[in-house]
């Protein structure tokens, strides 16, 4: 069976600025990224025949990959809105790798934005995240976005003794990681104590333990390896991916303490070959502190009921086992929704083209990212490299 | 102005009818399979363990345990202001499945994982009655 290993790389990668910007709509955002990312690429728009988006919470469109393409007067042979919550955006690159494989398109645009800070008021912006829940079996209860997740960290706590303090170290670790990115949001550094003083959202969760609300975009640029080559900057290619899908809602999950992450990581490293230990750079999707803990066990780069402990010693510090957020993550960079992921991908894009400055992983050769959207519902890894 | 108004209330569909109409008359309706027997929520057409298309209506017993839980400190609306903190709880059935509801009639500090409950029914409108847990006695 032929496999995707190698056949195609991102040639191509950009966010736009992020924070609070209500002087961006979403749509304006979800082009800003695109026009970066083709600017980074050193192409045109008239060069793009695929163009992939998700939809914006804040400026929702029934055919939105559709109105951007019209928006930038480009007419893609392959065109695709994609909704997968968090995991949207790794995701997409399965389907966007599969089509330049198979002759589709040849250059695909995967531009990615919201306003989820300045375009939605905060009770909008809960009602709308929490929406994912069952309409009749879950939302009636009055369940938030924080209190999905916290049944995860509940759980993991129970079943491995994984303490406040050591979810707290999730977030103290991206934030360090963020003090050296200028473009982050949240710079300050923060200590344990600070998350667990923190005003408690839902049990274990601190306000720390939770993501940013951002506005912001982000882009790649996909093309075969054949053409990497002929782009400014080194080609980072796909080595492997794979998803993982186990339930929609968190109340039909078959376990709280281990995801679909296990298939979508084995898939991965399948698929290139690799082994979690082959890893020098990760991005770990973080929208509360708890997913990165099962995340990190999943994908095999501790033991269950380990990643505790293997946070709080600074396993994802820049001199830690496996640098991990290294842009700050959603945690501290931004988190504007269903782009989230992006960010990670292009941070990791980065790390491998050597360009992260005073964040750089020295001799990164090989970068993990994966997200998961719904409620640890829809999972997806990947595994980039310098080299095929 | 009711206790309950502007609360996210269910919109029940032919597939979930049975269900809501059981929690009018206090009683928790689950589906069980006829060919093998076992126990499913939410309701649906198929057997998720055998596939068969013979699901039957079975009230269950209405006890279970905590499998998780929060503590909501922040409401999701401020029509869910009045009983905050609140808690969030996935019920481990004793016939098997497991769903989400509240866990109500005791101090909400004193819910754990494993922790006994037994479901209780609430009017919410004139339509929809709640399925809600409280500690067994
Ligand atoms: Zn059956």
């Amino acid at each position: 069976m032929s496999s995707l290993r190698g056949k195609v790389a991102i040639v191509g990668a950009a966010d736009t600025r992020v924070g609070k910007l209500p002087e961006f709509s979403a749509t304006q955002l979800c082009v800003d990224a695109a026009l970066r990312a083709l600017a980074d690429a050193g192409i045109g728009k008239d060069q793009v025949d695929g163009l992939v988006t998700c939809n914006s919470m804040a400026e929702p469109h029934m055919y939105h990959a559709e109105m951007i393409a019209e928006y930038l007067q480009i007419f893609p042979r392959y065109c695709m809105t994609a909704s997968a919550g968090g995991g949207t955006a790794f995701a997409v690159l399965q389907h966007a790798a599969s089509a330049i494989v198979t002759g589709v398109c040849d250059t695909v645009v995967v531009s990615m934005a919201d306003s989820l800070r300045t375009g939605l008021t905060r009770e909008q912006a809960m009602v709308m995240q929490s929406s994912a829940g069952h309409q009749q079996f879950e939302t009636p209860f009055g369940p938030t976005v924080p209190a999905f997740y916290a049944l995860i960290a509940q759980a993991h706590m129970a079943a491995y003794g994984t303490t406040p303090e050591q979810l707290a170290a999730v977030a103290v670790a991206c934030r360090k990681h963020a003090a050296r990115n200028p473009t982050a949001q949240m710079r300050e550094p923060i200590s344990v104590d600070d998350v667990l003083e923190s005003r408690l959202i839902a049990d274990p969760l601190h306000l720390l333990d939770c993501s940013l609300v951002s506005d912001g975009g982000s882009a790649i640029v996909l093309t075969s390896a054949d053409r990497a080559g002929d782009f400014p900057h080194d080609p980072v290619y796909l080595l492997g991916v794979g998803e993982g899908h186990g339930h929609e809602h968190i109340s039909q999950a078959r376990s709280l303490t281990t995801s679909a992450a296990v298939d979508a990581g084995r898939r991965a490293y399948d698929m290139a070959g690799l082994q979690a230990k082959d890893i020098d750079v990760a991005g770990i999707y973080d929208c509360f502190t708890p997913v990165v803990l099962v995340e990190l066990e999943d994908l095999g780069f501790c033991e269950k009921g380990e990643a505790g402990a293997f946070v709080a010693d600074g396993g994802l510090d820049l001199d830690g086992s496996l640098p991990t957020n290294t842009h700050g993550g959603l945690m501290s960079h931004c988190h504007p929704g269903n782009p989230g992921s992006m960010y990670h991908l292009t941070e990791c894009v980065a790390q491998l083209r050597r360009q992260a400055g005073d964040r750089q992983v020295a001799d990164a050769e090989v970068a993990l990212v994966h997200a998961q959207g719904g409620v640890m519902s829809s999972h997806c890894t990947l595994i980039l490299g310098r080299e095929v | 102005m009711g206790a309950h108004d502007g609360k996210f209330l269910p919109r029940p569909t032919p597939e979930t009818e049975i269900f809501w109409l059981g929690c009018r008359n206090n009683q928790l309706m689950i589906q069980r399979c006829t060919a093998c027997g076992h126990h499913q929520f939410y309701p649906r057409m198929l057997c998720t363990e055998c596939a068969s298309a013979q699901v039957d209506w079975v009230q269950a017993s209405g006890r279970g345990t905590v499998k998780s839980f929060t503590i909501v400190r922040r409401p999701v609306t401020e029509a869910y202001a009045a009983e905050t903190p609140y808690v969030i709880a996935l019920i481990e059935l004793d016939e098997g499945p497991t769903l989400m509801s509240n866990v109500t009639a005791c101090d909400v500090e004193k819910v754990h994982i494993g922790m006994p409950v037994t479901v209780s029914f609430e009017a919410w409108s004139d339509d929809i009655t709640m399925p809600l847990f409280r500690p067994a006695t």
